[in-house]
């Protein structure tokens, strides 16, 4: 937790945002980072979330809210609807990463992803050394935990948007809660990423 | 959940009346005209100082204008979604000045078919012209007009009620800030249409139906009390029907191999048919079911995207329930889509429940906590002031 009461990577997507965009947060839990956005930024709010008590968190924050599958839901807008498009701790999650980020470019002018990265250090070791699955940093799960995380580093990512010409406007690395620089070994070093699309 | 709320009940409350149209008839959809209409009402709470805390609640097929409280002190019920209205509940009327109306073609106060017509004197029957959804909410607006209200906060409804929700926002979007259509659908699907002409067609099929013409003689409430059955039916789900009846007999240790009632869940719907025919006009049944059939609001194309094309500016929240086969949550979820694509905010919950249809009546706890949880979003975005002096 910052300053802002965010977890660090929702601070820094936070930070990104202009006042008064127009922001679409997928699988936006009980809704607390609209709720800041709006708060702080004024902006104009919509969050998408699977789970019922979580949509109703949101109402109650106040957010507006969809219940439904970011596969299904994202289809409905129309394209360059919203200035940014949020993903923060989805990826791992998702049945087709490819087309909700390519979906995320399609209705907003740009989005922002956040995941923990599997590629630190302490995951390396954790199979190399003691031989067992690592669990996201910071997110201590069994490999049988469910909802299922297929887990991906700075480097899959980075080869992933390559592959699809997508633009990395900016990339904020964290370990732990501290921003660190990008250097030749971040993907050894950062336990998250937060990576600003176009 | 199911627990009965334990807040407040409004208390005692008088149903109104309102006429209008008496000089000038309501020109129709069908092109028709109508007139004098009177419209049943009941108002609760009060109006705040600059009339902006009204709330239209509307009804279903077999509702009425008596949504809360009671309307003597021994009635045994209070109104039909007193769960949902009253001093502390989600339609809070400390804060809200909350209006249900009777629709027109209805039987419970308003202008309908067993009305008498002002130029023959006796009942209308089938001489009442067929009024649509639309038709209803232009007459509601009437009465908003009446009460002095430029703007609702919110319109809602389940059912019929949230089509008459939809109407009025595609219709009357200026008049209203919110929208929430709960447990229903922009477009009566075939399958509607199928059981509603089911329910008429065993009205027509009752000899003492006379053509519409029985307000003199017997009435037709054998047809009635079938076409009811039919519809709770439809209201209710297998698994709650499981949970509610199961194969349990009623009043029997074993078969009878007869034709008296077996079953637990045909003396349900035996009593339920009968109870309604104390309580509806068969008439009415064919008018109200009628206009649920015409209505539609999408365009040759199937798209709902024009009928709110000037609706955007409102903030909608639809609500579905996981068992409702009547009206299943993708219609939700297709109205959901269209406003989305205007970019309308709209948030939308597809409630867990195994109670079908009915849950929307019956799902209190997690409609309470959704619906108290919305209008209080309302209040702080439009600065809702409460009424004076409304602490009771």
């Amino acid at each position: 937790m910052s300053r802002t009461g965010l977890r660090a990577d929702l601070g820094v997507i936070a930070s990104l945002i202009e006042p008064e965009e127009k922001v679409l947060d997928l699988g936006c839990g009980d809704g607390s980072l609209l709720r800041y956005l709006i708060d702080t930024k004024r902006i104009v709010g919509r969050g998408v979330e699977l789970a019922e008590a979580k949509v109703l968190a949101c109402v109650r924050n106040g957010v507006a809210v969809r219940q439904g599958d970011l596969h299904e839901e994202l289809r409905d807008y129309p394209e360059q609807a919203f200035d940014t498009v949020i993903l923060s701790y989805g990826l791992p999650y998702l049945n087709d990463p490819a087309f909700i980020v390519t979906n995320m470019l399609r209705v907003g002018k740009r989005a922002v992803v956040s995941f923990p990265n599997w590629g630190h250090w302490r995951c390396r070791l954790s199979l190399l050394l003691r031989g067992h699955m690592p669990s996201a940093p910071g997110d201590p799960q069994a490999w049988d935990a469910a909802p299922r995380a297929r887990g991906l580093t700075i480097a899959d990512f980075t080869t992933f948007c390559t592959a699809r010409q997508i633009r990395v406007v900016t990339a904020t690395f964290l370990q732990g809660t501290r921003r660190v620089p990008a250097r030749f070994d971040t993907n050894l070093r950062a336990t998250w990423a937060v990576f600003e699309l176009r | 959940m199911l627990t009965r709320s334990t807040t407040g009940s409004i208390g005692l409350i008088e149903t109104q009346y309102f006429t209008f149209a008496a000089d000038e008839p309501l020109l129709l959809e069908s092109g028709e005209t109508l007139g004098p209409i009177t419209l049943a009402y009941e108002t609760y709470g009060q109006l705040n100082a600059d009339r902006s805390n009204a709330i239209l609640i509307c009804h279903a097929l077999s509702g009425h204008a008596h949504a809360a409280g009671f309307n003597a002190p021994e009635e045994p019920d209070p109104g039909w979604w007193d769960d949902c209205i009253g001093p502390g509940k989600a339609f809070d009327t400390n804060k809200f000045f909350v209006i249900c109306v009777n629709v027109i073609g209805g039987c419970k106060g308003s202008t309908g078919p067993m009305s008498i017509n002002p130029q023959t004197g006796r009942p209308f029957g089938l001489s009442f012209p067929v009024v649509t959804i639309g038709d209803m909410v232009r007459a509601q607006t009437h009465l908003i007009d009446h009460l002095g209200i430029a703007q609702l906060l919110a319109v809602a409804g389940g059912s019929m009620g949230g089509m008459q929700v939809l109407e009025w926002a595609a219709t009357y979007p200026q008049r209203m800030r919110a929208a929430l259509p709960i447990a229903t659908t922009a477009r009566h699907s075939p399958m509607l249409i199928a059981f509603d002409e089911v329910g008429r067609q065993s009205i027509y099929a009752d000899p003492n139906w006379n053509g519409g013409d029985y307000y003199d003689g017997p009435r037709p409430n054998a047809g009635l009390a079938v076409a009811r059955m039919i519809g709770h039916i439809t209201y209710l789900s297998e698994t709650s029907m499981h949970l509610k009846f199961g194969r349990r007999l009623q009043e029997r240790a074993r078969f009878g191999y007869d034709f008296e009632t077996d079953f637990a869940v045909e003396s349900y719907l035996r009593y339920k048919g009968n109870r309604f025919t104390e309580r509806f006009d068969a008439n009415s049944y064919l008018y109200v079911t009628k206009a649920m059939d015409y209505f539609d609001l999408s365009d040759e194309r199937g798209s709902l995207l024009g009928a709110f094309a000037h609706s955007a500016e409102l903030i909608y929240l639809v609500v579905s329930f996981t068992s409702d086969w009547l009206y299943p949550p993708y219609h939700s979820k297709e109205l959901v889509s269209a406003l989305s694509a205007v970019g309308a905010d709209v948030s939308y919950l597809n409630i867990q429940s195994t109670w079908g249809h009915d849950a929307f009546l019956l799902e209190v706890d997690t409609m309470t906590e959704l619906l108290t949880s919305f209008l209080n979003r309302l209040v702080k975005r439009f600065e809702i002031r409460p009424p004076s002096g409304s602490v009771r």
